[in-house]
């Protein structure tokens, strides 16, 4: 914890590291602004997964997205030497799509389809599965168990501007995708049936608006971990303070998501000190709250 | 479909879940059919008696085994001298140390765990949810990891600690959830969400415990057995007397409740009753079995179904479900030990078999969809 004046931080931004004020404000960039970046990039999948499941409860850490992408990028470190390049994104991605087609298939059978309770116990029953799997990739291989946990529990700490350059092609097109998709989301949103009268093409916008969520959320995991509860919690809020119009909402969750993760991570530094906190458990104490007080809210019919 | 006789004496004074399940003899037109649906259903108790006993000497069988062999072979004569009180050097330590505690925690927690879980599921009428899935044994985790690392506390009053905050939990989720009709939907979803709370709570002290150990976190964040001794044992053994019987007692009603509350109701079942025995008896069972390995993660989730694919429907699933967790984490204990290139703890194998049941059931369902 290191107080630092305004010249400094102007310094410090401008790439000098004559004191270590100045030093610890160049250390600190990349970390606030991977925080910002992972932050918009969860809130904006967030509001894309609750849009094509029709489901309040939708989150990359509730359906176990985040675990399937956590595992793939385990197992390719454990198993195929990898290193951090743009393998690393992509193995992140890939696992993060192969765990949401699990869990919507698990999720959605039986009567009634893809109810969000469905969703929700076999996100999480994979989530348990998942950890399991890691743990038993883990417990042998003492020389990376330490990187591994340490990125396992959602943190931006250590994150340097290369690897945020990394991700950020990626999360740009997430963005993009979310932003051209947000009309098709307002009909999505009236039903199949009533979206498909509307001229939409009921399919491709959730396959689009898919694809668009599970990369925004693959890339933020590769970087920062499975972090939880943001995509959750920052649809809801902004739902409440601009509307249900998804073409507002978008840009909004991208602000807020990063507002949230930047206060989680300043949070995490300050409370537990001379350690600190990584980004994911304060969101997981914060969020979750969120997702009790939603799950109350709604009748139960409307879950 | 399997039990048309219930649907068919609507006014023949019946007053217990007894009567329900044994009266095939009052239909006088359809005679016939009762006689063939009578015989159907002796068929099905006799050979559902059959599997469970064949899956008690499974768990017998497997108990000896895991007592016999090990890193070493010991002769199942000196085991049973061991275990008499006699002294064998070598045989004795390694039978009556290591062995022995460990398979009987095993089998005590795996009991405790599956009869919670089936429990549960019966009365959630949901097969994904399962304690262990809905947050009421990271409670009982959770606590204990705190007491370990900010106060010091060792033993027995971690045991304590941690079956009041297993039942905290349990009943927090309950007040949280109540509302317009208490509904278990509601009810699991507020578990999901305390269990993100707890876990965030466990990974915060485990964090800021100086040099934590990653078997002992293990321990409490997928369930373990190593280390096993009476300390565990014998509260998860009293827990086990104590909360078990009262929930078997239930088992007739908690079938009943299945049919919705007003069918239990018209067969005089008292829902509200029967509901808070067996929460509060379930929960305790797995608070206590928690605070002895951790939470052994899917004991509670896996057993209740593998056991009623194995033994058939019809008729309670606790007890087939009590045997067949003692079995699951006494061979996922062993194979963790013995049968893998590492050394694993239990929860991490139990964990692991929750994923091909997860395919399995996306693959039958689908085959299904398909014949039907």
């Amino acid at each position: 914890m290191r107080r630092v004046s305004l010249p400094d931080i102007l310094a410090g931004l401008g790439g000098s590291t004559e004191n270590i004020g100045r030093a610890a404000v160049v250390k600190r960039v990349p970390r606030t602004f991977m925080a910002a970046l992972a932050g918009a990039a969860l809130g904006v999948s967030g509001v894309l997964m609750q849009g094509v499941t029709r489901n309040p409860l939708a989150d990359p850490g509730i359906l176990g997205v985040n675990s399937g992408a956590a595992f793939a990028v385990t197992l390719g470190i454990a198993y195929f030497d990898m290193a951090a390049s743009y393998t690393y994104v992509w193995t992140a991605i890939g696992g993060a799509a192969a765990a949401a087609i699990l869990v919507y298939m698990i999720g959605s059978l039986g009567a009634g389809g893809a109810a969000p309770l469905k969703l929700a116990l076999a996100g999480t029953a994979a989530s348990v599965c998942l950890s399991s799997l890691i743990t038993a990739v883990l417990l042998p291989r003492n020389d990376i168990a330490g990187a591994v946990r340490y990125w396992l529990i959602g943190g931006v700490g250590g994150v340097t501007l290369d690897r945020v350059a990394l991700v950020l092609p990626f999360i740009i097109a997430g963005f993009v995708i979310g932003f051209l998709g947000s009309g098709s989301l307002n009909s999505l949103a009236l039903g199949d049936e009533l979206g498909a009268s509307l001229g939409e093409n009921v399919p491709a916008a959730r396959i689009v608006c898919t694809i668009g969520a599970v990369m925004l959320c693959g890339a933020a995991t590769a970087v920062c971990g499975p972090i939880g509860f943001v995509g959750l919690a920052v649809p809801h809020a902004g739902r409440m303070l601009i509307g249900l119009d998804h073409r507002r909402l978008v840009p909004f969750a991208a602000f807020a998501g990063a507002l949230f993760l930047i206060i989680a991570d300043i949070l995490g530094r300050v409370v537990a000190r001379p350690g600190e906190l990584q980004v994911g458990i304060v969101t997981a104490f914060f969020g979750a709250p969120v997702f009790i007080w939603i799950v109350r809210k709604h009748k139960v019919r409307e879950l | 479909m399997s039990t048309p006789e219930s649907g068919e004496e609507p006014s023949g004074g019946v007053k217990s879940g007894k009567a329900y399940s044994g009266g095939a003899h009052t239909g006088e037109v359809h005679s016939a059919v009762v006689r063939r649906v009578a015989a159907e259903r002796r068929g099905r108790m006799r050979r559902r008696r059959l599997r469970m006993a064949g899956l008690c000497v499974l768990l017998m069988a497997l108990f000896s085994l895991t007592l016999m062999s090990g890193r070493s072979f010991t002769p199942p004569g000196d085991v049973i001298r061991v275990i008499l009180g006699h002294e064998i050097p070598g045989a004795t330590f390694v039978v009556m140390r290591l062995r022995l505690p460990r398979a009987v925690l095993s089998v005590a927690a795996g009991f405790s765990f599956a009869l919670a879980g089936a429990a549960y599921q019966t009365l959630l009428r949901n097969a994904l949810a399962s304690p262990d899935i809905i947050g009421i044994s990271y409670g009982a985790s959770a606590a204990a990891v705190v007491g370990i690392v900010f106060f010091g506390l060792r033993g027995a009053s971690v045991s304590g600690l941690a079956v009041i905050a297993g039942i905290g939990a349990a009943l927090v989720i309950y007040l949280l959830s109540r509302g317009y009709g208490a509904a278990g939907t509601r009810l699991i979803l507020v578990g999901i969400g305390v269990s993100a709370i707890l876990e965030s709570v466990i990974a915060y002290t485990l964090s800021r415990a100086g040099e934590w150990n990653m078997r002992e976190a293990l321990r409490w964040l997928s369930g373990s057995v190593n280390a096993a001794d009476r300390h565990q044992i014998i509260p998860t053994a009293i827990g086990l007397l104590v909360l078990g019987a009262p929930l078997l007692g239930q088992a007739r009603n908690l079938e009943a409740l299945r049919l919705g509350d007003d069918a239990a109701a018209a067969l005089g079942v008292r829902a509200g009753r029967t509901r808070i025995i067996v929460m509060t008896a379930a929960t305790g069972l797995i608070a206590v079995a928690a605070a002895a390995t951790g939470p052994i993660s899917f004991a509670a989730f896996l057993s209740g179904p593998i056991a009623v694919r194995i033994t058939g429907r019809g008729g309670s699933p606790l007890v087939p479900a009590a045997i067949t967790g003692g079995l699951l984490v006494l061979a996922a204990d062993y194979c963790g030990q013995f049968l893998l290139p590492n050394r694993y703890p239990v929860g991490v194998v139990t964990g692991t078999l929750g994923a091909p049941y997860l395919l399995y059931l996306i693959v039958r369902v689908n085959r299904r969809g398909i014949s039907s």
